[in-house]
């Protein structure tokens, strides 16, 4: 399936937009994450939008990349993504975490067709997905690409490192992991609270190809991702190698009052707070309501294969 | 000895039977079922001798896969494989897959409904030697509060035989616990393994004995000694933990009047919480005793040694069938 391809101008304003969805759903929630889904918004969308082969309007077609958000807080932001790439209408985000929402939140496989596997317990999520990368090649299908995101916090996992060992030791290059580096966790800045540094090296060791990036500076994304899918067997012959790309970022980036604090790992703006966000984010409105009216107000879910989401 | 008792289903006197592995069943049928389907692949954790899987892995090389010691790891990669239309089948032993990679086997495998066959040796404490460490009596409670799980615990090697070849047909999470020791053949090639479905193992009315995988042996034991005092107990195996087939389990103990549990695991959590639940959720109030694993560890000893100190024996069954069947009047 054609991806969105979008330009750079293109992909930082569809950027902007995600992160006003994602602070409107949340405020509206009352409840969520927005630290996380700030500071990976730039590289998730350029891979949402240009890079994931995926049909919006088949989220089980078989030949699909899959895309593990393993650090599952950041729910918001995925159903922002996958709002943005056609799964279903932008109003729908404003149902999160409410009571039969299929924005459940932490995500969940059988509630929302498009979630690969539920997440939300930390450290889950790679194996998995190194797991959906052997599958694809135990099926003769290396092509297909498993994408995998990971808050830097949550490398303090034992069972992240499981994965990554394992990964590497079998050599599985159609296997990328992408690390919010933000430095931030709930308890304090990562570097105090159980440092993971050198963190380049340390995937380096295990035997993974790793690629740095500005994970604000749009060009610099694209041209990590380029390198980083460069590698895969969708691309040509595969480095052999399973790939990591670590974005350097910003806890809650685009709205600078509020930039690299963690107590905003997980708290939902109150009314105030949400405008001056938007307001930094380059949105000047009267109300919240003009806000959610910008989305399109609630919606129903109207999204494609929810009779399949077993 | 115990001639009028009433042997049903293809279930043998303990005088005919033969002590083999339920691992080493689990390790031939991989390979059996493996010719046949090619989407089933196995995934060990450093103990591929242990558990038998050194079988497949011999045959199908490219559709095993080795994870080292590290469970966490095994049960996500298998939830992965299993997305790409793959059977993955995993082991190691129960207290490792049902105690440390609980919180995988629940937030990913469980509740995305994964199409996973978590298989755990070393079940219960007949482990024997190894100690405590290696011991499991938490597995079946820590899976049966899954909610898609489906969980099974074969008597034997033929039951474990049966059971392999329905497992790669039923599409879901499932959890099934093979033993460390050869156990009794109390089955026979020619019983069913009928899934959903409760195994009467001994024909009788003088209360019910409802057991699960190896204590289905002392249940029938404790049947024969009390068949020489004229008491005829009945014997109903269960295999299938989850979901249980709650009609059979209250007519055996409305038309026999008494019940008593046992199985290998701690009395908190598996077969007698269940029938226990079972029994006071429909008014079924019939005297009803409990044989399992006491709340203590046990130790390093032989299996047998160590399933007396836990009171898992044939004479502790008989003896308290006779409580509650004097209870019944």
């Amino acid at each position: 399936m054609p991806t969105l391809n979008l330009s750079i101008d293109e992909l930082q304003e569809k950027a902007r937009a995600i992160r006003h969805d994602v602070l409107v759903a949340i405020h509206t929630a009352k409840s969520g994450h927005p630290g996380g889904p700030l500071s990976a918004a730039d590289y998730l969308t350029a891979l949402w939008m240009n890079y994931l082969d995926c049909d919006p309007k088949n989220p089980f077609w078989p030949e699909r990349d899959r895309f593990i958000l393993s650090n599952g807080h950041c729910s918001a932001l995925l159903y922002a993504l996958m709002s943005h790439r056609g799964f279903f209408s932008r109003g729908y985000l404003l149902t999160f975490r409410t009571v039969d929402s299929r924005l459940q939140g932490h995500p969940s496989k059988t509630s929302l067709p498009g979630v690969e596997v539920s997440s939300g317990s930390l450290g889950q999520g790679l194996s998995v997905a190194h797991g959906m990368a052997l599958g694809a090649r135990i099926q003769g299908t290396p092509e297909r690409t498993v994408f995998c995101n990971c808050g830097d916090g949550e490398l303090q996992e034992g069972n992240i490192w499981e994965a990554i060992m394992h990964a590497g030791h079998r050599k599985t290059d159609n296997l990328v992991v992408s690390a919010d580096w933000n430095n931030a966790q709930i308890d304090g800045y990562v570097e105090n609270v159980k440092g993971i540094a050198p963190l380049p090296e340390k995937f380096r060791d295990f035997g993974w190809r790793t690629i740095e990036a500005d994970g604000h500076d749009m060009n610099d994304i694209v041209r990590a991702w380029d390198e980083a899918v460069g590698g895969t067997p969708a691309r040509g012959k595969g480095c052999g190698q399973p790939t990591a790309v670590l974005f350097k970022t910003v806890m809650m980036h685009g709205c600078p009052t509020y930039e690299n604090i963690p107590g905003w790992h997980g708290r939902p703006p109150k009314e105030d707070e949400i405008m001056q966000m938007l307001n930094e984010l380059g949105y000047n409105y009267g109300s919240v309501d003009e806000a959610r009216a910008a989305m399109g107000g609630f919606q129903d879910y109207d999204g494609y294969g929810a009779e399949d989401g077993k | 000895m115990a001639s009028s008792i009433e042997y049903k289903n293809g279930t043998q006197p303990s005088d005919k039977w033969e002590m083999v592995l339920t691992r080493k069943a689990y390790g031939e049928m991989l390979v059996e079922l493996g010719k046949t389907n090619e989407n089933i692949v196995v995934l060990d954790a450093d103990l591929a001798e242990s558990t038998y899987t050194k079988f497949f892995r011999a045959e199908f090389p490219e559709r095993f896969v080795e994870c080292g010691i590290a469970e966490q790891d095994m049960m996500n990669t298998a939830a992965g494989l299993s997305t790409f239309g793959l059977i993955p089948f995993l082991s190691s032993y129960a207290i490792f897959l049902a105690g440390r990679a609980w919180d995988q086997a629940r937030n990913t495998v469980d509740y995305s409904k994964m199409n996973v066959k978590i298989a755990a040796a070393h079940g219960g404490i007949s482990v024997g030697l190894d100690g405590c460490s290696h011991q499991s009596m938490e597995d079946l409670g820590n899976m049966l509060s899954l909610v898609n799980m489906t969980v099974l615990v074969p008597a034997d090697y033929w039951e474990t035989r049966k059971m392999m070849e329905w497992i790669p047909t039923h599409e879901g999470p499932l959890y099934f616990r093979l033993g460390r020791e050869k156990v009794p053949t109390v089955t026979s090639e020619s019983t069913p393994f009928e899934p959903y479905h409760t195994l009467e193992a001994v024909g009788g009315d003088d209360g019910v004995f409802i057991a699960t995988g190896l204590m289905l042996s002392r249940a029938v034991q404790a049947a024969e000694m009390l068949a020489e005092e004229s008491i005829f107990s009945r014997v109903l195996h269960v295999p299938m933990l989850k979901p249980l087939n709650d009609e059979e389990i209250l007519k055996a103990a409305r038309e026999s009047g008494a019940v008593v549990t046992m199985e290998e695991h701690s009395v908190y959590g598996g077969l007698g919480s269940l029938i226990a639940r079972l029994l006071l959720g429909n008014d079924v109030h019939v005297p009803t005793r409990i044989i399992g694993i006491p709340d203590m560890y046990l130790m390093s000893g032989k299996p047998e040694e160590l399933l007396v100190k836990a009171g898992l024996t044939a004479e502790n069954g008989a003896a308290r069938m006779k409580e509650a069947l004097a209870l019944r009047g």
